[in-house]
């Protein structure tokens, strides 16, 4: 299992900064350096905090220093036939678990199996005095105490350092296959409507240049059930293909122009913006190149129930995530002052004023 | 302490509610005095006030004026915790939740309903069942429990393992903070904007805001479900044929077992058909197509037979299958039936330390001379010690409540919880001094505070302060020394 414990260490560069008032800008491999606000401040090096802790198959939990590598973690999980279910995107084929957790992203599997906060169960986090605290646990069921280990998935680390996490793992299906129907994006939508009603074995769903992507995952018998209940489609013989829609290798990615991504209810019609579509999450995340006015980007996700997001490139100074109300911002400026009062931990990556 | 509202002038107070109708307001004792407990009887309080809005305008008001009359609150909805999350204050409001009792909305296509609080959670079920689809969190006391209690204390059920829990079920949420302002949190898209709100309000147990809006997420129910029933000689092999079936990569919608007491009594209470002789019975269902459940029913046979069952039965019909359940749902009953009360343990225990912790329980169940049936939801490790005692005898009560705060360290010791679904209320509060550190016990204050900084919402429950901790620790001299030295440490 091996690894480090350089937590000590860690809590006392925090309580240093804290007392300096010094801004850190956490960091683990520094695969996601593109995403969010612009970072600033003092690099805190999180990558040698690493090693798995624990892991019992048979208890369907992993426990291990934030700095560990995805990489490690799932070849340990392959091993034993399990998985990450929320499938964490490792961008550049890297990225450590406490990146997986901070940023809160997930892969294609996530509208059939769940999010990365449904899969954390417990946190060790240095709060922003430089308080080693933990929460949650390596059970499955936990109602004690408010729920900080959830909270901190998708705060990019402006609410603490995570230094370990649990979380829930999966067994890999018995068997996977691709099923591929050339489609245009509304008739992709309505039946991909149509199906997330049905109690079908689907685990991930996904449309680009009108071709509808389906996997179905189960037992043998079952996933061949559901094929003949979808009708008529190609096979995918690409074992790749959904590893490089999850690790943005798929050649969708690959323009340098602003990426925005679109979290919408499901079931909404095509949106009314021009630019390059990716539809993936059976419909819930939409990715998009757009000329278009980001205000009207927000606007018009904003008003079919989603949010909008500058995912990758574009002004990162500027606004990069969905603004709150100004109610529910204040109450965001309460809690980073909660956990972070000298306001020291990712200063301005994911809102401007803290 | 806050000056003691006893003295209060209650017709004062209500006479900066006058835009409350008249029906809202219960102030006489016997219209209190229903409110005076939740789930757990053990502990009364008679309300000083209580309050039955109708509409989340009237909460909003309700709240703008405790918060600006200094005057706590507690939140409640169906009253069936078991936790003590919803005994009243003598001095303070009782906000009964139960009369915002409609669904809103049902948005089939992105498979959401939107239901107030007092919305009962099978309720929510039922009306969606033509469609095909339910929401998956079945707490036993499903048919009355309130989805707005269900939220404040993350309700779980017998199909967590594979479904979740309720913070794994719901999209959103409308909350009205101490100061009677409305927010809305999450989004009927897969996530939304800022920090993760919903996962920190779903748990926290009536100390943050008062919910007065949920957006539940909707499952299309499975076409099937097969049961196997299997009967083992001892826990301890009825505990390692759960962790083959689940090294073995199945993922059971439900997993659940029973010891010698409980299986009895259920069998005395719902003529079930359960083997009697048995040290512990499993019950594991598999859901999903007909092809799927039949595949998955054949392995888990064939992994529970080599895991040393002695004996199996499979339920591949829906009558048998409901037949067999019966007697596990009835289980918290029929054990009543054997003593006249009892006390439901809520630990939760990483599942190889099952064997363990139940022989310790044995032991102290004749330490402290009270019959002990175990119920375990196997699949996600929640046990459910229930502690059986005559309240009218002297001092029982008080030992069954010293052996089930032992039973709660022990779930500690081991590297568990101790609470996985029924919340720590009044009832656990003196536990969690056990379960977090004073850093720990600090941050959760200091949330508490960035929603509601003069302490209004649900005081006493939930989190202790440090001085009740410093208090509790000087009683139980435990910090400085090591419990349970048999126990391996991590």
């Amino acid at each position: 299992m091996g690894g480090e414990d350089i937590g000590g260490e860690l809590c006392a560069q925090v309580e240093q900064a804290c007392r300096n008032r010094l801004a850190l800008c956490l960091r683990g491999t520094g695969s996601k350096a593109f995403y969010g606000r612009e970072p600033r401040g003092q690099v805190l090096d999180l990558s040698p905090h690493r090693g798995v802790l624990s892991y019992e198959p048979s208890e369907l939990v992993v426990r291990a220093r934030a700095g560990t590598p995805l990489a490690e973690i799932e070849a340990m999980l392959a091993a034993e036939r399990q998985m990450l279910a929320f499938e964490p995107p490792r961008f550049g084929g890297s990225g450590t678990l406490g990146g997986a957790v901070a940023t809160g992203l997930s892969g294609p599997r996530r509208p059939f199996s769940g999010a990365a906060r449904d899969f954390v169960l417990g946190a060790g986090l240095i709060n922003g005095r430089g308080e080693r605290l933990g929460f949650g646990g390596q059970v499955m069921k936990n109602v004690a105490g408010y729920d900080l280990s959830r909270l901190m998935c998708g705060a990019l680390g402006t609410l603490g350092v995570l230094t370990e996490v649990s979380l829930k793992v999966l067994p890999r299906p018995e068997i996977e296959c691709t099923l591929v129907q050339p489609c245009s994006q509304p008739r992709a939508l309505e039946r991909l409507e149509r199906w997330n009603s049905q109690p079908l074995p689907l685990s991930a769903a996904c449309w680009h240049e009108d071709q509808l992507y389906l996997r179905l995952s189960g037992s043998e018998a079952g996933v061949q059930e559901a094929q003949r209940q979808l009708g008529t489609a190609q096979l995918l013989e690409d074992d790749d293909w959904w590893p490089a829609l999850r690790d943005h290798r798929h050649p969708f990615f690959q323009r340098q122009a602003p990426l925005w991504r679109l979290s919408v209810p499901p079931a909404t019609a095509p949106l009314a913006l021009t630019g390059e579509w990716l539809i993936d999450w059976a419909g819930g995340q939409r990715w998009l190149y757009s000329e278009e006015d980001p205000a009207r980007i927000r606007t018009l996700t904003c008003e079919a129930g989603g949010h909008a997001s500058l995912f990758r490139g574009g002004d990162r100074r500027g606004t990069v995530f969905q603004p709150l109300p100004p109610a529910l911002m204040a109450l965001h400026r309460r809690l980073k002052q909660a956990l972070d009062p000298a306001g020291i931990l990712n200063p301005g990556r994911l809102y401007e004023d803290f | 302490m806050r000056p003691g509202p006893q003295a209060r002038d209650r017709d004062a107070f209500l006479a900066g509610l006058a835009a409350l109708p008249e029906d809202c307001i219960l102030a006489s004792e016997e219209e209190r005095r229903p409110y005076e407990c939740d789930g757990l009887s053990a502990y009364r309080e008679l309300p000083w006030l209580v309050l039955l809005p109708r509409t989340g305008e009237q909460v909003q008001l309700i709240l703008r004026h405790c918060s600006s009359a200094g005057v706590a609150v507690v939140a409640r909805g169906a009253g069936t915790g078991l936790s003590g999350g919803a005994l009243p204050l003598d001095n303070g409001v009782l906000l009964s939740l139960a009369r915002l009792d409609r669904i809103l909305d049902i948005d089939y296509r992105n498979r959401l309903a939107r239901v107030q609080p007092g919305v009962r959670n099978l309720a929510v079920s039922e009306a969606v069942a033509g469609h095909g689809l339910y929401y998956a969190p079945d707490p036993s006391s499903q048919i009355a429990c309130s989805i707005g209690g269900n939220v404040a204390e993350n309700a779980g059920g017998v199909h967590c393992l594979k479904y979740g829990l309720t913070v794994h079920n719901i999209a959103a949420l409308k909350l009205v903070t101490i100061d009677g302002e409305l927010l809305e949190i999450g989004a009927p898209a897969p996530d939304a904007p800022g920090y993760d709100l919903l996962a920190l309000l779903t748990g926290s147990e009536g100390l943050l805001g008062v919910i007065v809006e949920v957006t539940v997420r909707l499952l299309p129910r499975p076409q099937h479900a097969g049961l196997v029933l299997a009967a083992f000689d001892s826990v301890e092999s009825a505990g390692d044929a759960v962790a083959a079936v689940i090294s073995a990569g199945i993922l059971p919608a439900g997993l659940e077992m029973m010891d010698h007491l409980a299986l009895q009594a259920a069998e005395d209470f719902v003529h079930a058909g359960y083997p009697l002789d048995a040290a512990a019975l499993l019950l594991c269902e598999v859901d999903g197509s007909r092809a799927e459940v039949e595949a998955q029913v054949d392995r888990v046979r064939r992994l529970l037979a080599d895991a040393g069952a002695s004996e199996i039965r499979l339920a591949r019909e829906e009558d048998e299958r409901q037949r067999l359940w019966a007697g596990r749902k009835a289980a918290f009953p029929a054990v009543g039936r054997l003593a006249p009360d009892y006390y439901c343990m809520d630990g939760t225990i990483p599942r190889h330390h099952l064997g363990r912790v139940l022989a310790t329980i044995d032991r102290w169940s004749h330490e402290y001379g009270l019959r002990v049936a175990n119920v375990f939801h196997a699949g996600d490790g929640n046990l459910h010690p229930l502690i059986l005692y005559d309240a009218n005898q002297a001092g029982e009560l008080e030992r069954a409540e010293a052996l089930g705060a032992r039973i709660l360290e022990l779930c500690i010791a081991v590297g568990g919880t101790i609470t996985g679904e029924h919340g720590v209320g009044v009832e656990k509060i003196d536990q969690m001094c056990s379960q977090f550190a004073e850093a720990e016990l600090r941050q959760f204050h200091a949330i508490k505070k960035a929603f509601d900084p003069d302490g209004l919402l649900n005081p006493g429950k939930a989190v202790p302060t440090l001085a009740r901790c410093a208090e509790f620790g000087r009683m139980h001299v435990h910090h400085g020394e090591l419990r349970f030295p048999e126990l391996e440490r991590f």
